[in-house]
C-alpha cells in the first residue's frame, strides 16, 4: 500500500484549490485522484466568461480559470492521476481507487481532503408524470454534448427551473441555433444569479416563468411537447391554466447535489438541509483528518467562493499533519441559523483553532428585501448588515474574527438570522 | 420468403421462455419483434416479483403456471447466471375485520400447493419487519416468495435461445397473419415470413393476432400500473415483499427491495386504451404513494430516483390462455400473460414447447447448450481476480456509470454479446450503467461515445431505445 500525507478527492476547482494551498503551507506528499480525463472538473464544459472576477479580478472562461490552478499545480509538482475512481475510503483513511494503468490500489492517508462536487437532480426525483422519451435531458449533461462533443441535444427547447446551468444553457443552445421557447421555475423566484438572468434570458428575449411547472410530457420516441401549468403556494398545479409547447428538448436545472457517497460511506455525518458532511471552523467533518470543500460541502454560487473554501481546507489539513494529529477542542461555539436562513458552513467554531479571519458561508430559504442579516454572540448582536435584496440563489458570507471570538470567553451560540428593517 | 417451423411473435419474457425451451429440440424457430431489442413490452416494466401462488384461483391455469414457474426459478436462475432471492412475501391485513379475507388467502394457498404458508400475528410481523406499519394486525408469510430483474431473467432467455440457434428479428413488426394449407403466412414491417406453427406471444397485442385466425374472439385491455423506484442505498427498508391485502384490480400496492437493492413501489391499476401508453401520471404516483405509506412507515420518498409505468395484458376472462385455437390448429395462444406472468414463464416456455414437441414430434438435440454466463461483474470479484481482469483489459478499469460503478469492460460485454446491446436502454437493462441515482446525467455522453464505436455509426445515430428515439439531432449551429 502506497502511503500519502494528503490525499484529494477529486480535480476539480475545489481539489485543485485545496492541493496548491496544502503545498504551499509546506505538505510534499500529496496526490490528487480525479475521475475524469483531465483535470478542472465541471469548469471543463463551462466555457461561458464570468469566472475570476473574484480572485483574478478579471473575468475567465471556465477552463481558463481552472487552467490557472492546473498550471499550479503542474510547476509545485503535486502529483494526480486521472481516469481514477475512488471506490471506497474507510474510516481510517485508507483509500481504494481504480484506473485502467494501475488497476485496483490502496492508498493510505494522513489526511483526507473531500472535494467530489455536486450532480444534478434527475427527473425521476422531481416526480413529473408521462412518457420517459429521448430529449429530457439534464442541463449539464447537455452542456457536455453541447460544449464539449459539439453535438445538439435537439432544436426546440423548454427549459424546467431556472438553477445557473438552467440559464446559461438557455443562452448557450440559442448561440447554436436552437430555439428556446421557455424557462419555467416551480418557485416564485429564480434558483440563480440575477446577473445570469439578465445576461442568459433577458438579452435574447426568452421568457422566464415563475410559479410554473412541467405537468405532462408527451412523445414515446422523441420528446414531442410538454405542458406547463401555474402552481400555488404549496408547489401543486392549478388546474386550467395549463400551456401546451411543442419541443424535442427538455433541459432540467432543478439543483444540485452534493455528491457524498464516498464521505456517507467512510462515516461522515452529513446535515440533511446541505446533503454535504458537518463541518467545524477548519472545514473537519466529524472524522478527524477529515476535510470537505467545494460543491461536496455545500453547493456554491460561485466558484471563486470554492478556491477560497478549498484554500481554507488545504491549509488546515497541512495545518492537521504538522500538528500530526487533532487540535485540543474544549471549547466549541455552536452557529445556530434563525429566521430565513437555512444552513452556515461551518457549524461549530472552536476559537482557539480558527485562523484569524473565518468566512461563515449560507444560504437564505427565500427573497428578502430591505432586510438586515443580522449576528448575535449568544442574545449580544454583534452585527446587522443592511442588504438591499438577500435570495436563496445568491450565497451569503459574514466573516468573524478570531479577536472577536476570544473578547468573548464562554460564548456558546453565535446565531445568524434575517430580520425584516 | 424466411421459412420457420414455428414463428414465435414477441421477444417479452414469455416469447423468449418459449423460444428457449424449443431451442433444446431439433426445430427451426424464429422469434418476430418489434422493438429493436427483447424485453421491451409488459416484461419491462412490472415488480420484478417471483410470486409464491397463494392469488390465483385454485385450478386455474394461472395458478398451476404460477406454482410450476415458481419451483423452476432456482434452477432456471443459475442455469442463465441471473440474480434471485427468495426474500419471502409478506400480506398485510391491516384490521381485524379483514382477517376472514386474509385467512381465504391462506387456504387458497394451500389449496394451490404452496409450501410454507403462515399467518404471523401483529408482533410476529414487527419482528421480521420493524419497518411495517403499527397498525398492522396479521399477515399471511411466504418463504417461496421472491424477487427477480425481469430484464436479466428476459435478456438471459433470449441470449441463451440464440445461442442455441433461434433467430431473433427485431423492428419486425407483424401486420397481418393469413392462414396458409399448411401453416401461416405473416406480413412484417420487414417482409412476408412464413411457419407452420405460430405463437403468439405478444403482450397487449396477443388478442388483435389471436382475432386474425379465430372466430372466437378475445379482448386484452392494457392495464397500467405506475411505479416509483427508490435509491440503491434504500434497499434494506424492507427485507420482504410487502403486499396489501388483493382488491378487484390485483394485487395492490406492493413495496419490495430489488435484487440490485433499490426499492420499489407500486403498481397502481388503471385500465387504459392505448396499447403503448406508458405514460405515469400524476394522480397514479401520488396513489402510490400514498399506499405504500399505509403498509409500510417512514418509506425515504426522497431518495425517488426515477417513475415508470408499465402496461398488463390483462384478457377479460383473467386468466391465462396458453393453448392450440381450436379453430385455427398450428396457432398457438400465449394470451393475457399478467401478473404472476413473470414468475410463470419457465412452465408457460415449458408447456408451449411441450404442446410443439407431441404437434411436431420433436427430437432432442444432443449439443443444446443449457447454461449461460451473464456479464462478468468485476465488483464481485475477489481483490486479486479483479486487478487481474483490468491488467488483463483496462477496460474494466474504466468506471463509466459512476452511481452504479459500471465499467466500459462490462458495456463492452453487453454490446459484443449475443443479441447484443443497440441502444443506451439496451446498455442499461443488460448492465445497469444509468441506473442509478443520476439516472444517466453522466455517463449517457460516454456510453453513445462506445455504442457508436463499436456499432461504428454516427453518435446522432445513438438512440435512447430504438426507433426515432435520438438523442443528438445535429452538430452545434448546423441551422446557420
Amino acid at each position: 500500500m502506497e502511503n500519502y500525507d494528503i490525499v484529494i478527492i477529486g480535480g476539480g476547482p475545489a481539489g485543485l484549490a485545496a492541493a496548491v494551498s496544502a503545498r504551499e503551507n509546506g505538505i510534499s506528499r500529496i496526490v490528487i485522484l480525479e475521475r475524469d480525463k483531465e483535470l478542472g472538473g465541471i469548469l471543463n464544459q463551462c466555457i461561458h466568461n464570468g469566472f475570476g472576477l473574484h480572485t483574478f479580478k478579471e473575468e475567465l472562461t471556465g477552463p481558463e480559470y481552472a487552467g490557472r490552478f492546473i498550471d499550479q499545480v503542474r510547476e509545485l509538482g503535486i502529483e494526480y492521476r486521472l481516469n481514477t475512481m475512488v471506490m471506497e475510503i474507510s474510516s481510517g483513511k485508507t483509500v481504494t481507487a481504480m484506473n485502467r494503468k494501475d488497476g485496483l490500489f490502496q492508498i493510505q492517508a494522513k489526511a483526507v481532503i473531500l472535494a467530489m462536487g455536486c450532480r444534478e437532480r434527475p427527473r425521476g426525483a422531481l416526480n413529473i408524470p408521462g412518457y420517459r422519451p429521448a430529449g429530457i435531458f439534464s442541463a449539464g449533461t447537455a452542456q457536455r454534448l453541447v460544449n464539449m462533443e459539439g453535438y445538439l441535444p435537439g432544436r426546440e427547447v423548454v427549459i424546467l427551473g431556472s438553477g445557473d446551468i438552467g440559464l446559461i444553457m438557455a443562452r448557450r443552445m440559442t448561440l447554436e441555433g436552437a430555439k428556446v421557447k421557455v424557462v419555467a421555475e416551480l418557485m416564485p423566484y429564480s434558483g440563480g444569479l440575477k446577473r445570469n438572468i439578465v445576461q442568459c434570458l433577458d438579452d435574447y428575449g426568452i421568457p422566464l416563468k415563475l410559479s410554473h411547472t412541467v405537468v405532462e410530457i408527451r412523445g414515446k420516441e422523441r420528446l414531442e411537447g410538454i405542458t406547463l401549468a401555474e402552481v400555488d403556494g404549496r408547489g401543486k398545479p392549478v388546474p386550467g391554466t395549463e400551456e401546451f409547447y411543442s419541443c424535442d428538448t427538455l433541459l432540467l436545472s432543478v439543483g444540485l447535489i452534493p455528491e457524498n457517497e464516498l464521505s456517507g460511506g467512510m462515516g461522515v455525518e452529513l446535515n440533511p438541509v446541505t446533503s454535504g458532511p458537518r463541518v467545524n471552523e477548519s472545514l473537519e467533518t466529524n472524522l478527524e483528518g477529515v476535510f470537505a470543500c467545494g460543491n461536496v460541502l455545500h453547493v456554491h454560487d460561485l466558484v471563486d467562493f470554492v478556491s477560497e473554501e478549498a484554500k481554507a481546507a488545504g491549509r488546515n489539513a497541512a495545518k492537521y499533519i504538522r500538528r500530526s494529529g487533532a487540535a485540543g477542542r474544549d471549547s466549541v461555539i455552536r452557529l445556530t441559523t434563525g429566521e430565513g436562513i437555512r444552513y452556515t458552513v461551518p457549524e461549530t467554531i472552536c476559537a482557539a483553532c480558527m485562523d484569524d479571519r473565518l468566512t461563515v458561508r449560507f444560504r437564505a430559504g427565500n427573497v428578502y428585501k430591505n432586510c438586515y442579516v443580522s449576528v448575535y454572540f449568544d442574545k449580544e448582536r454583534m452585527i446587522r448588515r443592511k442588504k438591499a435584496v438577500v435570495a436563496p440563489g445568491e450565497m451569503e458570507e459574514i466573516v468573524l474574527t478570531k479577536e472577536q471570538l476570544l473578547g468573548h470567553p464562554g460564548l456558546e451560540t453565535i446565531h445568524v438570522k434575517i430580520e425584516e428593517a | 420468403m424466411t421459412d420457420y417451423d414455428v414463428l414465435i411473435i414477441g421477444g417479452g419474457v414469455s416469447g423468449c421462455a418459449a423460444a428457449r425451451e424449443l431451442s433444446r429440440y431439433k426445430v427451426n424457430v424464429g422469434v418476430l419483434e418489434k422493438e429493436e431489442d427483447v424485453c421491451c413490452g409488459t416484461s419491462k416494466a412490472n415488480s420484478g416479483i417471483v410470486h409464491a401462488g397463494y392469488d390465483a384461483a385454485e385450478g386455474s391455469l394461472k395458478a398451476k403456471m404460477n406454482l410450476r414457474g415458481n419451483e423452476l426459478m432456482d434452477s432456471l436462475a443459475e442455469d442463465l447466471d441471473i440474480p434471485f432471492r427468495r426474500n419471502g412475501s409478506l400480506v398485510i391485513c391491516l384490521a381485524e375485520e379483514d382477517l376472514p379475507e386474509l385467512k381465504s388467502l391462506y387456504e387458497r394457498g394451500i389449496a394451490n400447493g404452496v409450501k410454507g404458508l403462515q399467518i404471523l400475528n401483529r408482533e410476529e410481523v414487527l419482528e421480521k419487519e420493524p419497518n411495517v406499519s403499527e397498525d398492522v394486525y396479521a399477515a399471511l408469510y411466504a418463504p417461496t416468495g421472491g424477487i427477480i430483474c425481469p430484464f436479466e431473467l428476459n435478456i438471459a432467455l433470449a441470449e441463451n435461445a440464440s445461442v442455441n440457434g433461434v433467430e431473433f428479428h427485431f423492428c419486425t413488426e407483424v401486420t397481418d397473419i393469413e392462414k396458409q394449407e399448411k401453416g401461416y403466412r405473416l406480413t412484417t414491417s420487414q417482409g412476408v415470413y412464413s411457419a407452420k406453427y405460430v405463437v403468439n406471444a405478444a403482450g397487449v397485442y396477443a388478442d388483435r393476432f389471436h382475432n386474425m385466425v379465430s372466430g372466437k374472439k378475445i379482448h386484452i385491455t392494457p392495464r397500467r400500473g405506475d411505479y416509483l423506484l427508490l435509491d440503491q442505498c434504500t434497499g434494506n427498508h424492507v427485507r420482504s415483499t410487502i403486499f396489501a391485502l388483493p382488491g378487484k384490480y390485483g394485487k395492490g400496492i406492493l413495496v419490495a427491495p430489488t435484487v440490485h437493492g433499490n426499492l420499489l413501489l407500486g403498481p397502481t391499476a388503471i385500465d387504459v386504451k392505448d396499447r403503448e401508453g406508458t405514460a405515469t401520471t400524476r394522480e397514479g404516483l401520488d396513489e402510490v404513494l400514498g399506499k405504500a405509506g399505509m403498509n409500510v412507515k417512514n418509506i425515504p420518498v426522497r431518495q425517488v430516483i426515477t417513475s415508470f409505468a408499465g402496461l398488463r395484458a390483462h384478457e377479460d376472462e383473467g386468466e391465462f390462455i396458453i393453448e392450440e385455437l381450436a379453430d385455427a390448429p398450428g396457432f398457438i395462444d400465449c394470451a393475457g400473460i399478467e401478473s404472476p406472468g413473470l414468475t410463470s414463464c419457465p412452465a408457460v416456455g415449458e408447456r408451449i414447447a411441450g404442446i410443439l414437441k407431441e404437434k411436431l414430434g420433436l427430437k432432442e438435440r444432443e449439443d443444446f447448450i443449457s447454461t449461460r454466463k451473464g456479464i462478468l461483474k468485476p465488483a464481485a470479484l475477489p481483490w486479486e481476480e479483479r486487478s487481474a481482469l483490468i491488467r488483463e483489459n483496462p477496460a474494466y478499469g474504466n468506471i463509466i456509470c459512476r452511481c452504479e460503478m459500471i465499467s466500459e469492460g462490462e458495456i463492452l460485454d453487453a454490446i459484443r454479446r449475443p443479441l447484443g446491446a443497440r441502444s443506451l436502454d439496451g446498455v442499461k437493462r443488460r448492465t445497469r450503467a444509468g441506473m442509478g441515482r443520476c439516472q444517466a446525467g453522466f455517463c449517457s455522453p460516454r456510453t453513445m461515445e462506445i455504442l457508436a464505436r463499436e456499432w461504428k455509426m454516427d453518435v446522432r445515430e445513438v438512440t435512447k431505445s430504438g426507433g426515432k428515439s435520438y438523442l443528438a439531432v445535429g452538430v452545434n449551429k448546423d441551422a446557420f
